[in-house]
């Protein structure tokens, strides 16, 4: 395009400052506010995916066919630690670490509870879990941790006892058999989840194998992926590693915790319905501009024509001009949007009631926008498309121009 | 007020601006595309996250149960049979059959195990006396296979689809259920399964289990003692008397809580939604705002000759505003109509309730269930309308005024 072309469009523009300002601003107001929300929302879903991730689930598992919907005792991966070792020294990786889990009522001296026991290898499962790491009283398991158990901070309340206290323990084993321990408390850990801190007691994995008479065989190995977007290609890794071997599936966290991607979704439709109007609200104000000035430059355009210009020089022009708005609405939109973001994820911002929910989804009291290149220029960038769409109908307008009746034309 | 068409009727001004209005058509019927969508918009979303919002109130409620619970100070920390209490009595008895309770019972809810043949599970146990708890939460109405207990020394137990899916047991089969009396003695014996039940929140479905409340008391040696009272009001938002003289009633040593010192994330929910609601309006009327200024700055522009005229004539600054502000009236009140009949012949048919079960376990964190209800509220369609109308006029006198400060010669004079 040439250069008269450029500062025609751009002196075209300046004409009406006013209407043009008022568009350009409708385009500031939407961009600063969807570069907003669209960061709050990227950050909140990072945070969201690790806090309820990194606790305990892992970014992947291999399990047995058939044990993630129905967790049966007897769904066990053989040889479950020689495996794992195997597969951390193909991958190269410490975050993969071998569980097995059972049910059992545990009892103090002065109450029992029902609950999930995990038998874990104390060396690995701080790679994959932050649980280890929230011991608020004695230590976590180590190597050779037999008859030695680390309970949630509320189960520890609930059963009365304290560090050093024994707890029984009574189950089935893998082949229907009674099983049965007797155990110290090494460690009580508070993740802030009650519900975590409740319901989950940790013992090694090989005390585990022996009192549930699991052999040599756990339930899952669970595997941290060092950030979320690596997760599709390390499933692949694994899954060529375990290939051929009868009935061991491996399942990414979307499978593991499907109410968090559901919940993500759910989300993101209600949000993108919002954004969606307010896009659409842009465009309008668009449309209306260009086709006004459209009009009223019907003479002009008619002399122009008459001079030798085509309908598709003009229709350029004017999508040239809308380009331009577009461009500095988005521009100023992205800055004012990257300012306040980038002002909150710094300091962090709650709104009332917020705390509550937050609680829901693992999140913490504040909330921190992600500032990306993505979550700058998504938004802003599907308006202005909106707004260059929106320009298509004035500008098709100037192919029924006829340049006689238009120099007429009041 | 001496000379010219100052005193216009109110009649004349409203043909006149109506006229002004669909000059230019296309430029109007953008406006009111716009405006309608907007009003759409803010009305539709508003209903669609009530309905969620309500959604997770009742079932959140349902779930509690009761809007109003009484039980041992030391329960809800530590839900065990030794914080039981004893069956309402005297004074507190009086209180809760009185006319205004809408309904109560009495509970007991204990950690318990479950066993079947083949697996082994940690549950809520609830002893439950089943008349008035089905009052409370309607589980009888929930049991699909076999039958709710019957009377208060029912031997039976009624489990969840889930539970019994994972306990790979069914209707009529036995299971184990163990846990333990005051003196932390293991309490077991053996229960037929008479009925299953299926929640509307699956999760449910694998905890909680129910018996009778008398057979629970004599496995439990508590004698006639509760765990908790649950009681109901007619509309959980508004208990606050119900709840003030069961207080009154109740005694010293134990504790009582409305439903929403119980769940904070429920009465939190509430707040933030009717905040919600209104920012989204704002956001929406302010997106839409530039579009009205620019259409009514645009309207007097091409006019400016025509209002130098008539103020030349002797109308006065007032009367232009006037007749400015009115088509801006015209416009939204056009838009409104249409927003609104939008709205509403697009929420009612959804009234019956949207399935949205493709993310049930994700709309099951936040406590809604997989089929949506849009609740659309008189008072947030006239939240919509009144902030429409208000702002929309209020931002229309920026161009009105403009409008009737041009100075008649210069606007005369223009091309």
């Amino acid at each position: 395009m040439s250069n008269i072309a450029l500062r025609l469009a751009w002196r075209n523009l300046w004409r009406y400052p006013r209407r043009t300002w008022l568009t350009v601003g409708a385009m500031i107001f939407s961009n600063s506010l969807l570069v907003f929300s669209i960061s709050l929302q990227f950050g909140s879903y990072e945070m969201m995916i690790n806090n309820t991730l990194q606790a305990f689930t892992g970014h992947i598992q291999v399990q047995r066919e058939g044990y993630l919907d129905d967790p049966k005792m007897r769904y066990v991966l053989p040889d479950i630690t020689a495996m794992a070792d195997r597969l951390r020294s193909s991958l190269d990786s410490n975050q993969i670490a071998a569980r097995a889990a059972g049910f059992a009522l545990v009892s103090s001296n002065d109450r029992s509870y029902g609950l999930q026991i995990l038998g874990v290898e104390p060396e690995f499962e701080p790679f994959v879990s932050t649980i280890p790491g929230l011991i608020k009283q004695g230590r976590y398991l180590d190597k050779d941790s037999d008859e030695e158990i680390v309970i949630g901070s509320v189960l520890a309340r609930n059963l009365k006892v304290k560090l050093g206290d024994e707890v029984t323990f009574l189950g089935s084993g893998r082949d229907d058999s009674f099983a049965a321990g007797v155990a110290r408390v090494v460690g009580i850990f508070e993740t802030g989840s009650a519900d975590l801190d409740r319901s989950m007691a940790q013992v090694s994995l090989a005390y585990f194998q022996d009192a549930f008479t699991m052999g040599g065989s756990g339930h899952s190995i669970t595997l941290r992926a060092a950030t979320i977007d690596e997760v599709p290609m390390l499933k692949q890794r694994v899954k060529t590693l375990i290939a051929g071997r009868d009935k061991l599936v491996v399942l990414d966290w979307e499978v593991l915790q499907p109410g968090l991607k559901q919940a993500i979704q759910a989300d993101m439709t209600s949000a993108w319905f919002m954004y969606g109007v307010l896009i659409i609200l842009v465009a309008f104000s668009v449309l209306n501009t260009q086709l006004m000035s459209v009009l009223e430059r019907t003479r002009e355009f008619g002399t122009m024509m008459a001079l030798g210009l085509k309908p598709s020089n003009l229709a350029r022009l004017v999508m040239t001009e809308t380009f331009m708005m577009a461009s500095l609405g988005l521009a100023i939109g992205v800055f004012i949007g990257y300012l306040i973001t980038a002002y909150l994820s710094v300091v962090g911002f709650s709104y009332p009631g917020m705390e509550e929910m937050a609680d829901k989804f693992n999140l913490p009291d504040r909330m921190y926008p992600n500032v990306s290149l993505l979550s700058l220029t998504l938004g802003p960038g599907i308006v202005a498309i909106g707004c260059l769409l929106a320009a298509i109908y004035p500008a098709l307008r100037l192919y029924l121009l006829l340049p006689i009746e238009a120099m007429r034309a009041v | 007020m001496n000379t010219g068409v100052f005193n216009i009727p109110f009649k004349a001004m409203l043909t006149l601006s109506w006229r002004n209005l669909w000059r230019n058509y296309r430029r109007t019927l953008i406006m009111l595309a716009a405006i309608s969508m907007a009003v759409w918009a803010m009305i539709f979303m508003t209903a669609i996250m009530r309905g969620m919002v309500d959604d997770m109130l009742h079932q959140g409620v349902a779930n509690l149960p009761g809007h109003i619970q009484i039980h041992h100070p030391g329960f809800r920390d530590d839900p065990s049979v030794v914080n039981s209490i004893d069956a309402p009595g005297g004074e507190l008895l009086a209180a809760l059959n009185d006319s205004q309770t809408k309904s109560w019972t009495s509970r007991i809810k204990v950690p318990a195990v479950i066993s079947s043949e083949r697996d082994t599970r940690g549950i809520s146990l609830l002893g439950v006396e089943p008349e008035s708890e089905n009052r409370i939460t309607g589980i009888a109405e929930q049991v699909v296979e076999g039958r709710f207990l019957e009377g208060d020394d029912d031997r039976g137990v009624v489990i969840g689809l889930k539970l019994a899916e994972r306990l790979e047991t069914r209707l009529g089969k036995r299971v184990v259920i163990m846990s333990q009396d005051p003196d932390n003695n293991i309490a077991d014996r053996g229960f037929r399964i008479v009925g299953l039940y299926k929640a509307r929140l699956e999760a449910l479905e694998e905890v909680n289990v129910y018996a009778a409340r008398g057979t629970l008391q004599k496995l439990l040696k508590i004698g006639d003692q509760v765990s908790e009272i649950a009681i109901i009001d007619k509309d959980f938002r508004d208990i606050e008397s119900l709840y003030a003289k069961i207080k009154a009633a109740t005694p010293d040593n134990l504790e009582i809580r409305a439903w929403y010192e119980l769940d904070s994330y429920l009465s939190s929910m509430l707040n933030v939604m009717d905040g919600f609601v209104l920012i989204w309006i704002i956001i929406i009327f302010l997106a839409l705002s530039f579009g009205l200024v620019n259409t009514l700055m645009m309207a007097v522009f091409e006019r400016r000759r025509e209002i130098g005229l008539i103020q030349a004539l002797g109308m006065r600054p007032g009367m232009i505003v006037y007749q400015i502000l009115l088509e801006s009236l015209l416009l939204l009140l056009i838009g409104l109509s249409i927003g609104n009949a939008l709205a509403l012949a697009t929420v009612l048919p959804l009234e019956s309730g949207l399935d949205i079960s493709s993310v049930a376990e994700g709309l099951a964190m936040i406590g809604a269930g997989s089929v949506l209800y849009p609740n659309l509220r008189l008072d947030d369609m006239i939240l919509a309308n009144v902030v429409v109308i208000m702002l929309g006029t209020l931002t229309s006198i920026l161009p009105a005024w403009h409008a009737a400060r041009l100075d008649p010669v210069q606007a005369i004079n223009s091309t």
